[in-house]
């Protein structure tokens, strides 16, 4: 059953993040994004992560994507326009990504045997559990988050205000 | 192969795809907007490896950590998708070409 769906949302998550790829219209590209965000929720709770997993939907798949399709749709991005892109992207970039994908599968296989699997009886970190931790031992890092989120808001407030208006 | 267990190595293995997928759209991407779809993307990949080794080592504060992740990854976005518009509000084009004030 877990292995079931493991593939059939790890082969959405892929199907989406090749779809970004290959779209040309940024809409599209969000759209995609969206799929790979909720498919990575529902591999989340197949890893135990209740909480992460609603947050993933509500911020990702929710806020931040909606952030992203108001921004397509306020500025009237029309189709990318095809260009020869950077000589230095193809001569270094690509097999840098390359030699990195093999370096890393390599460590995880030669690891794999300390790693034990998965299974959907292992049981889910709860709410509380997670709560216990974060407003115990990781309080102070929790109230600066709230500082850092202030000031991005007044960032992108500024940032975004036409200028000339006082 | 028992149908009820998946090895957490394929989630990092999943995890390092989105990964390098993300940093492929980065450099094929000529629009502004989608180049920065392709950060979210990798931030993403990097939670699920957070998640995948808070899971093995029956670690909460690998979850916590993801909590935090998120919520920068929000910030960033609220204030990227600013400076998003205001590059077009003075250059009139998402294209990465064109916006290379900065290029040497």
């Amino acid at each position: 059953m877990h292995f079931i769906l493991f593939l059939i949302f790890a082969g959405f998550c892929l199907a989406g993040a090749i779809n970004l790829l290959l779209q040309t219209h940024p809409i599209n590209s969000a759209l995609s994004l969206i799929v790979v965000m909720s498919s990575l929720a529902v591999l989340y709770l197949l890893l135990g992560a209740e909480f992460l997993a609603i947050a993933q939907i509500i911020v990702y798949a929710g806020a931040v994507m909606v952030l992203f399709t108001f921004v397509v749709m306020l500025l009237n991005v029309g189709e990318e326009e095809h260009t020869h892109g950077s000589k230095v992207a193809k001569v270094v970039g690509f097999p840098a990504i390359f030699v990195f994908f093999s370096v890393i599968t390599t460590v995880i296989l030669e690891a794999q045997r300390r790693l034990g699997g998965v299974k959907l009886s292992d049981g889910i970190t709860t709410t509380q559990e997670l709560s216990k931790v974060l407003f115990r031992d990781m309080l102070l890092p929790f109230e600066l988050t709230s500082v850092l989120i202030l000031i991005a808001i007044l960032g992108a407030v500024a940032l975004a205000r036409k200028e000339g208006h006082s | 192969m028992h149908f009820d267990t998946v090895p957490a190595s394929w989630y990092l293995i999943l995890s390092a795809l989105l990964f390098c997928l993300g940093v492929i759209g980065f450099l094929i991407k000529r629009s502004l907007i989608t180049v920065f779809m392709s950060i979210e993307l990798m931030l993403n990949a990097v939670n699920l490896s957070f998640v995948t080794f808070a899971h093995e080592w029956h670690a909460v504060k690998g979850q916590i950590f993801v909590f935090f992740v998120m919520v920068v990854a929000a910030a960033e976005a609220a204030v990227g998708l600013a400076i998003i518009i205001a590059i077009f509000r003075s250059r009139a084009t998402l294209n990465v070409d064109q916006i290379d004030l900065m290029k040497l």
